[in-house]
């Protein structure tokens, strides 16, 4: 009897971890199949789509798609354009909304009740509804330059930038998470004679750890995935992020093997980058569920 | 804090200033600006004055009418048959510089229906395309947003199990999440093809061959529906991850009662886990619904609209309009409409899953 149910429980463990398994190639084939057909050429590409060589590398091997990648678009500036984007307004918005998220914590101060119920209420306004105006305001504000003053900022880093560095879902998190500290820590700060800077930077922001790096993977995600907005405002070559870089391969005869080769390299850095911070990537997007 | 250590106008101000500022110039000022701009002629570059014009945006986007027609008959009074069904006047003499009804004048058929008897009932739209976008988006919406919550929770019951290894399952089911949706979309037109896509010989091999090819992305009755699924496979995990989060506030000492009274898997779900996970359900219902109605993306990779406008949306059109014919008005108006359709619906789920005393 012993024996009969300890193999009941072996097969039912082995069911338990083959459905996972199951469930974890549906997830992965599209990635599996885009890097391994980036190393082939198209015709190979496409027949090999029809089995399952389509995973693996095998057959004519090469680099060929990635240096003919570099051939039909300006690659490097594209990535460098998103690094430097999504760079910028990562530090600047964990500058500016952790600044904003201890002001309406901590601080007391006239309007603050109102100021934060407003930003809550810029969380229900979906990014898709302002696009259109924001693209209108965007053509027409000033900027003051090298050149001196000049107005509209389409096909510029700073149209890219400036308008993502705050928003109310950020703020909102620092918010949440400066609450959960103590504020006698701070009030006793304040009587010892502390002023405010040393405050925010010699205590909170050694204890902030967590929701910074949260706060920073959301806009990471968000900034280097962008493509709508960098859609709009760049017509330019020289200012265009790798989203938008897409379209020189997509629109007029595709080759495969080239797309491929593009995806992979926009993506699998990514990737990298998740799998070995995996554990704040997850943590990042369950905090974002904490509102309800 | 009420104390008086803490009361600093100046310093609230400066910290929380530049924040503030940013999020009322390029959130607040642009939404103000939308609904402004709906009821103008305001195009993003042009030599006239803008000019306020009304309704008019909403009604040229919104109109609709329905006509209902007897069919022709001729001299002897019987019906005229044409190709076996009965022939009815041309819509064209209605909607074309007829005196007598300048209210249809412009618009098109979106489509008709007969309800028994001899007359026919057409609805006209003034936008036909736009029509179709918000009928699109909102069969997206509603195949999408239980589908995934389901299948994301689902998930998360699975990834919740204490078994060695599972964090690697988690770690994998989130993986497309970090993905680009610009990159997936682009992938998965591989996979859709219609003559090597994986999909077709995925289904080939294991029906033996009986399942003959589609082409999913160009065909009018499946490129939604496969825009939908991709679009679950790409976001699940992400709910799943919230999902888990709530799953995990669940106190154990109501499972180990649970275990104690011998109680069911199914009533262990019913009675412990699904209602500690209410308030969870009310947010992810409430996010996934605002994120299906903003679906552009895929569209704009994978069909650009088509075949035959079956892919068309709401946002799709918003940007065609705003950005593509530079007719910003236009374009205002279908992002007013939109918020307040995802508005009134979040208002909506909130209100059917409040705590009911």
């Amino acid at each position: 009897m012993a024996m009969i149910a300890a193999d009941n429980r072996g097969l039912r463990l082995a069911t338990r971890y083959a459905v996972l398994v199951l469930i974890a190639v549906i997830f992965v084939f599209p990635l599996v199949f885009m890097v391994m057909s980036s190393f082939k050429p198209d015709q190979q590409l496409l027949q090999d789509a029809s089995n399952l060589r389509a995973f693996l590398p095998v057959g004519d091997i090469s680099l060929q798609n990635y240096t003919a990648a570099f051939q039909r678009a300006p690659v490097a500036t594209f990535v460098f354009n998103s690094v430097f984007v999504t760079g910028v307004t990562v530090i600047l918005s964990l500058l500016l909304c952790s600044a904003a998220g201890f002001a309406f914590v901590f601080v007391n101060w006239k309007g603050r009740g109102v100021l934060l119920s407003l930003l809550l209420a810029t969380l229900i306004v979906p990014f898709e509804t302002i696009a259109i105006p924001l693209l209108l305001l965007a053509s027409k504000l000033p900027w003051i330059g090298l050149d001196g003053l000049t107005w509209g900022w389409l096909n510029s880093y700073r149209v890219q930038i400036v308008p993502f560095i705050a928003d109310g879902l950020t703020v909102f998190l620092f918010v949440q998470y400066f609450k959960d500290l103590p504020g006698e820590l701070i009030e006793a700060a304040r009587v010892e004679g502390a002023s405010w800077f040393q405050i925010y930077r010699r205590i909170v922001m050694p204890l902030s750890g967590p929701i910074l790096a949260t706060a920073a993977i959301l806009k990471f995600l968000v900034m280097y995935n962008q493509y709508l907005w960098p859609l709009m405002v760049t017509q330019e070559e020289g200012y265009r992020p790798v989203m938008v870089g897409l379209q020189y391969f997509f629109q007029l005869n595709v080759a495969w093997g080239e797309v491929m080769a593009y995806l992979s390299m926009i993506t699998v850095p990514v990737l990298a980058f998740y799998l070995y911070l995996q554990k704040a990537f997850i943590a990042s997007i369950a905090s974002t569920g904490v509102k309800g | 804090m009420a104390s008086k250590f803490t009361v600093s106008n100046r310093t609230g101000w400066l910290m929380a200033g530049p924040a503030v500022l940013l999020i009322a110039g390029f959130v607040i000022l642009p939404f103000l600006l939308a609904i402004a701009l709906s009821f103008t002629n305001q195009r993003l570059v042009s030599p006239n004055p803008t000019e306020f014009v009304g309704l008019a945006n909403y009604r040229q986007l919104l109109g609709v009418a329905t006509l209902t027609l007897d069919p022709l008959r001729d001299d002897a009074g019987a019906v005229v048959v044409k190709d076996g069904a009965p022939e009815y006047p041309s819509l064209r003499s209605l909607t074309r510089n007829n005196p007598d009804r300048p209210d249809l004048a412009g618009m098109r058929e979106w489509f008709s229906f007969s309800l028994g008897g001899e007359s026919r009932t057409y609805v006209l739209a003034r936008d036909v395309v736009f029509m179709k976008a918000i009928v699109n988006t909102f069969i997206f919406v509603l195949v999408v947003a239980p589908v995934q919550a389901g299948l994301a929770l689902g998930l998360a019951l699975l990834i919740n199990q204490r078994l060695r290894g599972i964090n690697v399952f988690r770690a994998i089911y989130f993986m497309p999440v970090v993905v680009s949706i610009v990159v997936v979309s682009l992938l998965w037109r591989l996979i859709y093809d219609g003559d090597s896509g994986l999909l077709n010989n995925l289904l080939g091999a294991i029906s033996f061959g009986l399942i003959p090819p589609v082409d999913w992305l160009g065909n009018p009755s499946t490129a939604l529906g496969s825009i939908i699924a991709m679009s679950i496979w790409q976001a699940v995990g992400f709910h799943m991850v919230i999902w888990l989060s709530g799953l995990q506030t669940i106190s154990p000492t109501l499972y180990e009662a649970a275990a104690i009274e011998g109680a069911s898997k199914w009533q262990v779900f019913r009675y412990i886990t699904w209602p500690g996970l209410r308030n969870t359900a009310v947010l992810i219902l409430i996010v996934i619904t605002m994120q299906a109605f903003g679906l552009f993306a895929q569209i704009d990779v994978m069909t650009n609209g088509g075949p035959l406008d079956s892919t068309q949306t709401i946002v799709f059109q918003a940007i065609e309009r705003g950005y593509g014919k530079q007719d910003i008005s236009g374009g205002s108006a279908i992002s007013v409409i939109l918020f307040v359709i995802v508005l009134s619906i979040s208002l909506m789920q909130r209100w059917l899953t409040r705590e009911k005393t």
